[in-house]
């Protein structure tokens, strides 16, 4: 080996700009999907991450001199751009630090869930017998319970707060993983190179983790890209029922629920958080399309 | 055939026991089920005489036993809030529940097919764009916000539409719209991918060289085929829809089962929560085995195939 790689000859690497392009982040980007879904999340976590420095105001400072108030370009000031709610709190500060809530939450169920799911999957895939039917079955139990009825019974029992947010919607979304793992695991457990990491006397567990799961990788990334989307509209809805996150936290699911009872006199507090919402799933869709595009057109999701 | 609707049947009567099994445990996941059943200020020797009497002193597996022998007769328990039976409020409030999930699914297909079907179609052009960004920005869309804008401009701003309650059909167009949406976009995109699967099969190239008309290949012989999946697809959705519904009855005041979920976990009626969650899995059990069956019954090649599954 040393003999080889001789001073002589340096190792074969590409140029920088072309192994750019052929890595995986440049194939996406080269999208216009997958392009315009990573600015707009780049944008989110950045607001976020820069929130306390951003934000024109302190989100939950109130100021009844200055209640509902048009965003700026509504004929309101630049002191609010995007106009103040019926406390006069700041909307675009509420919105900054609502990015906060949304993508923390959004994340972590979609990673909880991910792990729980891929577990389920490795496991019910790879084994036979009683393990299989017992696994798939509870799969086959959590979807038959609509799902957003669950969560909000769960919250419901548990109580809200943004620990038993993250628990419940992570124990609701679980079985999107495990289903899709299992198909894959079937089918990659029966691969030639399985069968000789086992007939070389690997452990059940090393074959599952160092041969199985890095095979059916690919699903269980997209998935939980499109689940991280999905999480931040049921954190929204869940919050907008008041089984969420605590009134006291700015939230975009907070704003829509007190928005709406000022309705009439200033949509822009009912429209504004939704686009909010809005833009964010829809970049991490895009961006979530196009990854899958990328990795393996054929995946059906 | 009889054999894989045999086993149908079993692993749904399988998973309608595990749905219940979860219920049965909603209650005791605090810990102590009286903080669910009674008010917030309720006294322990209260408590202790309600255990005593609704018998959650006795062992878990024996409270199990006793709640399964009910449930299967038909007793969901009952309602603290309103001393009735649960099982008949909540049938009560089944059909206005069935009647938007059903306009909504009807009103979803009738768009979504033609839609995924016209994109496929016109694969690469400015409609399939079009269409395909139409079911972006659906699926995007938060369910109850839409719902929220649609009362914002046609019943605020236009005050053309009622912003909620159900009384003559005026009231389901706000409500059966919101809920389609989100089902609307993934059938679009499930009906263009598979038609674009079907069109790139030998056979439609057959079919077109043999001189056939474009509006026969693409509806009867491309669609037909493209349709079985879809079928699964639908059937699924009706879940969803159902589930949906929780949110958008509670935006539009729709007296139906879901916002009737909702009410019952403000006021701590649990039994009610309990049997709603059962009620709609079941609906949903039984609608998917419905579908398997009409499944094989469309696809022959499943007969054979599925008995392996």
């Amino acid at each position: 080996m040393s003999a080889l790689a001789s001073p002589a000859s340096p190792p074969l690497r590409r140029p920088l700009g072309q192994r750019l392009r052929r890595s995986l982040a440049g194939r996406v980007l080269r999208s216009t999907n997958g392009a315009v879904g990573a600015a707009i999340i780049l944008l989110v976590v950045g607001v976020a991450l820069l929130a306390p420095y951003l934000s024109p105001h302190d989100p939950n400072a109130q100021n009844l001199m200055a209640r509902l108030k048009p965003p700026a370009m509504l004929g309101g000031t630049w002191a609010h751009p995007l106009g103040t709610d019926q406390l006069g709190r700041d909307i675009a500060s509420r919105l900054m630090y609502g990015a906060r809530v949304s993508l923390f939450v959004g994340f972590v169920t979609a990673f909880a869930a991910g792990i729980v799911g891929t577990t389920v999957g490795l496991v019910a895939g790879f084994f036979t017998g009683f393990v299989r039917t017992f696994l798939m079955r509870l799969v086959d139990v959590f979807l038959a319970i609509p799902y957003i009825l669950f969560a909000v019974v769960v919250v419901g029992a548990l109580g809200s707060g943004i620990t038993n947010l993250i628990l419940v919607l992570a124990l609701t979304r679980w079985v999107q993983f495990a289903r899709i793992v299992y198909g894959q695991t079937l089918s990659v457990r029966e691969k030639e190179y399985v069968e000789a990491a086992r007939v070389r006397g690997n452990s059940r567990l090393r074959v599952l983790l160092a041969h199985v799961l890095p095979n059916v990788s690919t699903p269980i990334i997209v998935v939980m890209t499109l689940e991280v989307a999905f999480m931040i509209i049921m954190e929204s809805a869940l919050t907008f029922l008041g089984l969420g996150v605590s009134p006291h936290t700015p939230s975009w699911g907070w704003m829509l629920a007190e928005g709406k009872d000022y309705m009439s006199l200033a949509w822009w507090l009912t429209v504004v958080p939704g686009l909010t919402i809005m833009a964010t799933v829809l970049g991490i869709n895009l961006f979530g399309d196009a990854l899958r595009d990328t990795l393996d057109p054929r995946l059906k999701l | 055939m009889l054999v894989y609707l045999l086993r149908r049947l079993y692993q749904a009567t399988f998973v309608l026991l595990g749905v219940m099994t979860i219920v049965f445990f909603l209650l005791h996941l605090s810990g102590d089920p009286t903080q669910l059943l009674l008010p917030l200020d309720a006294t322990a020797a209260e408590r202790a005489a309600f255990r005593t009497q609704m018998g959650f002193d006795d062992p878990l597996a024996l409270q199990f036993v006793r709640y399964f022998l009910q449930v299967v007769q038909g007793d969901l328990g009952y309602s603290y809030r309103h001393g009735e039976p649960v099982l008949g409020l909540i049938l009560e409030r089944v059909p206005a529940t069935f009647q938007l999930t059903l306009a909504s699914l009807t009103l979803a297909i009738l768009v979504a097919i033609p839609l995924g079907v016209v994109a496929a179609v016109r694969h690469g052009t400015a409609t399939d764009s079009a269409a395909m960004t139409f079911a972006l920005l659906g699926q995007a869309t938060p369910v109850y916000w839409l719902g929220l804008l649609l009362i914002l401009l046609f019943s605020v701003k236009l005050g053309w539409l009622p912003s909620g309650g159900r009384a003559g059909p005026e009231t389901l167009i706000l409500p059966a719209f919101t809920l389609a949406v989100f089902s609307m976009a993934r059938i679009a995109r499930i009906t263009r991918s598979g038609m674009l699967d079907v069109l790139g099969q030998d056979y439609i190239r057959t079919a077109r060289a043999k001189g056939i008309v474009e509006r026969i290949v693409v509806f009867k012989y491309a669609l037909r085929n493209a349709a079985i999946p879809l079928i699964t697809v639908i059937g699924l959705e009706f879940g969803v829809l159902l589930g949906g519904a929780v949110i958008t009855e509670t935006v539009f005041s729709w007296p139906g089962v879901g916002r009737f979920a909702i009410d019952s976990i403000f006021a701590r009626d649990y039994p009610v929560v309990q049997g709603i969650v059962l009620v709609l899995s079941s609906v949903f059990v039984i609608i998917n085995l419905a579908v398997d069956i009409l499944y094989t019954y469309l696809d022959p090649r499943i007969r054979e195939a599925g008995a392996f599954k």
